[in-house]
């Protein structure tokens, strides 16, 4: 399922982000609430969230090694970035997502 | 339905055992390891972990059918495929035919930010996935400790792990989980906490520059096991397990006698020879014949057509087939027809415990009626005398088990012969050969004892020749058993 689809055509650098959950356990609809508002915020128009529900699809933790839920990956712009957790602590997110130095 | 049948419907069992399928486990474990439960298996770097771990799973697949998934944390899949190819295990191949799954999953080392509260389902999912594609019932987890180093929150891997180990009950898996032992502690970051049903230790020691792999059953919850440390193989056939006093004294006796291969001998023994499966001790000093009456043996049992193996530990097969060639014995013949197979060998090659297994090993896939080991005084140079005493006391249980004939020599140098033999208190017959070098050196051989028979209390004069080896005319009072046999030994001094 895709949110947000909302990466403009012709905008430089569309942040492509995956966010593994498992159902829809409390951590993992917090996860999603935390990344939608962040992305609001940071980067209005520029952004693809897909979410893979690894209850659904589970032949899809093998590829990006998911042992964590949730786990949010940035697939672009590079370098690919894992993070893990409900996305709750925003500045450790930010970071991730390459919009704030560490 | 009556009161007695509903007790005996409740009537609680034992825990149920799976079979490892390692040669010497299963007798250790009592049966195998316990069904539906993790064991965890610990030892150093470089013990055997992961090598037990995919034995389990290999034997379980071929032996029993048992489909089993192996997840590593360490070697990739490919890495596995080719390390067991190296010793005949085609991995591939039980995968294809769904009774073997390998997934590696990769840690990575760089820090993984942590945004806020996680749980490993990702890591379930995977195994669920794993264990559903070929219905599971055995895995392997190799080793789990790799989480500590990927994640750094360990109050939630500690939770997940107890979560872990009661899904992999909730499926019913039979697990081994590895953990790498640091020091005194059984793993790095207290697995055993988690595991508590069948502890397992493996230890590769060495000592005197001989490695040794030893194994021991630290516990097993709601079973018996062997307590001792035991030695294991990892070799061409897998990996093998020793039983040290798992082997009971209940073995068959029979009453059938075999020729010595020489006749005089075998008038000594109420002309009649050995018992068969009985075992025979011949000691005497450099020189004094040991040599040729254990190859009169062979010459004997190949004549007859049976199989017999010789672990000699001096000579190389073929300058002992040319000497004994001098004395009429031809053992190539033997060779030959298969029916005689000379394993020869320094004593150093390697420890104490790794001679027994491999004679162990040898002895199983040769299957021999009559064994020679020559000549047991070498491995002083490898053990303690109370270890070699130890050693071939399970040597002689193994063989008179299997009913082998065995006939060990011993080369004695000092004036008791008893004291100085290793296992003269086991062998049934013991044959001791004198050396006595007076104006002119002269050979003698007598029988000091022989358990269920009545044999000669004479000792008589070796004649070697051509023909071989033969017993002259016993001349001296003196040279009876007993009060002279010890004095006229020590005249070889």
């Amino acid at each position: 399922m895709r949110h947000s689809a909302r990466a403009g055509e012709g905008k430089k650098k569309p942040w492509i982000l995956r966010l593994y959950v498992a159902g829809q356990t409390p951590k993992c609809l917090l996860a999603l609430v935390n990344l939608k508002k962040i992305c609001e915020e940071h980067l209005r128009d520029r952004y693809t969230i897909e979410v893979v529900d690894l209850l659904k699809q589970p032949q899809l933790a093998q590829g990006d090694q998911i042992l964590a839920i949730p786990t949010l990956v940035k697939r672009l712009p590079p370098p690919v970035n894992k993070m893990i957790g409900d996305l709750s602590n925003t500045e450790k997110v930010l970071v991730g997502l390459d919009l704030r130095c560490a | 339905m009556s009161m007695a049948k509903t007790q005996a419907q409740q009537k609680l069992t034992g825990i149920t055992k799976v079979p490892t399928g390692i040669q010497g486990l299963d007798e250790i474990l009592n049966g195998g390891l316990p069904c539906g439960r993790s064991s965890l298996v610990c030892g150093n770097a470089g013990c055997g972990k992961t090598f037990l771990g995919m034995q389990f799973l290999v034997n379980g697949a071929q032996k029993y059918g048992s489909p089993g998934v192996f997840v590593s944390f360490e070697e990739t899949s490919e890495e596995l495929r080719k390390n067991f190819a190296s010793i005949g295990v085609d991995l591939n191949d039980l995968e294809k035919r769904k009774l073997l799954a390998l997934d590696y999953i990769f840690i990575e080392r760089s820090e993984i930010k942590e945004t806020g509260e996680f749980d490993l389902e990702g890591l379930f999912v995977r195994l669920g996935q794993a264990v559903r594609s070929i219905g599971a019932k055995r895995i392997v987890i190799d080793t789990i400790e790799a989480l500590f180093s990927g994640f750094s929150n360990e109050a939630i891997l500690r939770a997940e792990l107890r979560r872990l180990f009661r899904w992999l009950k909730s499926n019913g898996l039979t697990a081994i989980i590895t953990g790498e032992r640091i020091g005194e502690i059984f793993t790095r970051h207290g697995l055993e906490e988690f595991v508590a049903d069948c502890v397992i230790l493996l230890d590769n020691n060495i000592v005197d520059q001989i490695s040794t792999r030893r194994m021991r059953i630290v516990k097993y919850r709601g079973s018996s096991h062997g307590t001792n440390e035991y030695p294991f193989l990892i070799g061409a056939n897998g990996m093998s397990v020793l039983p040290i006093t798992s082997i009971s004294m209940d073995y068959k006796v029979t009453a059938e006698r075999i020729s010595s291969g020489i006749e005089a001998l075998d008038r000594m023994l109420e002309g009649e020879g050995y018992f068969r499966g009985s075992s025979i001790l011949v000691s005497g000093s450099p020189g004094s014949g040991k040599t040729s009456i254990a190859s009169h043996f062979l010459d004997a049992c190949c004549r007859r057509g049976e199989k017999c193996l010789l672990f000699t530990f001096e000579e190389s097969g073929e300058q002992l087939a040319r000497n004994l060639e001098s004395i009429g014995l031809h053992l190539k013949i033997g060779v030959k027809k298969g029916l005689l197979k000379i394993i020869a060998q320094r004593p150093t090659f390697q420890g104490l415990e790794f001679h027994l297994l491999e004679i162990h090993d040898l002895v199983r896939r040769f299957g021999p009626q009559a064994v020679v080991v020559d000549p047991v005084s070498c491995f002083s140079c490898v053990g303690k005398n109370w270890q070699i005493r130890s050693m071939l006391s399970r040597l002689v249980d193994f063989f008179k088990s299997e009913n082998i004939t065995a006939l060990f020599t011993d080369l004695i140098n000092g004036n008791d012969p008893a004291e100085e033999s290793y296992i003269s208190s086991l062998a049934d017959t013991w044959i001791l050969l004198n050396n006595a070098s007076g104006m002119q050196r002269e050979r003698s051989l007598g029988i000091i004892k022989s358990r269920g028979m009545a044999h000669s209390d004479e000792f008589f004069p070796i004649k070697i020749g051509r023909e071989g080896l033969g017993l002259g005319k016993a001349r001296h009072e003196g040279l009876k058993k007993g009060v002279v046999s010890i004095e006229t030994f020590g005249a070889g001094r």
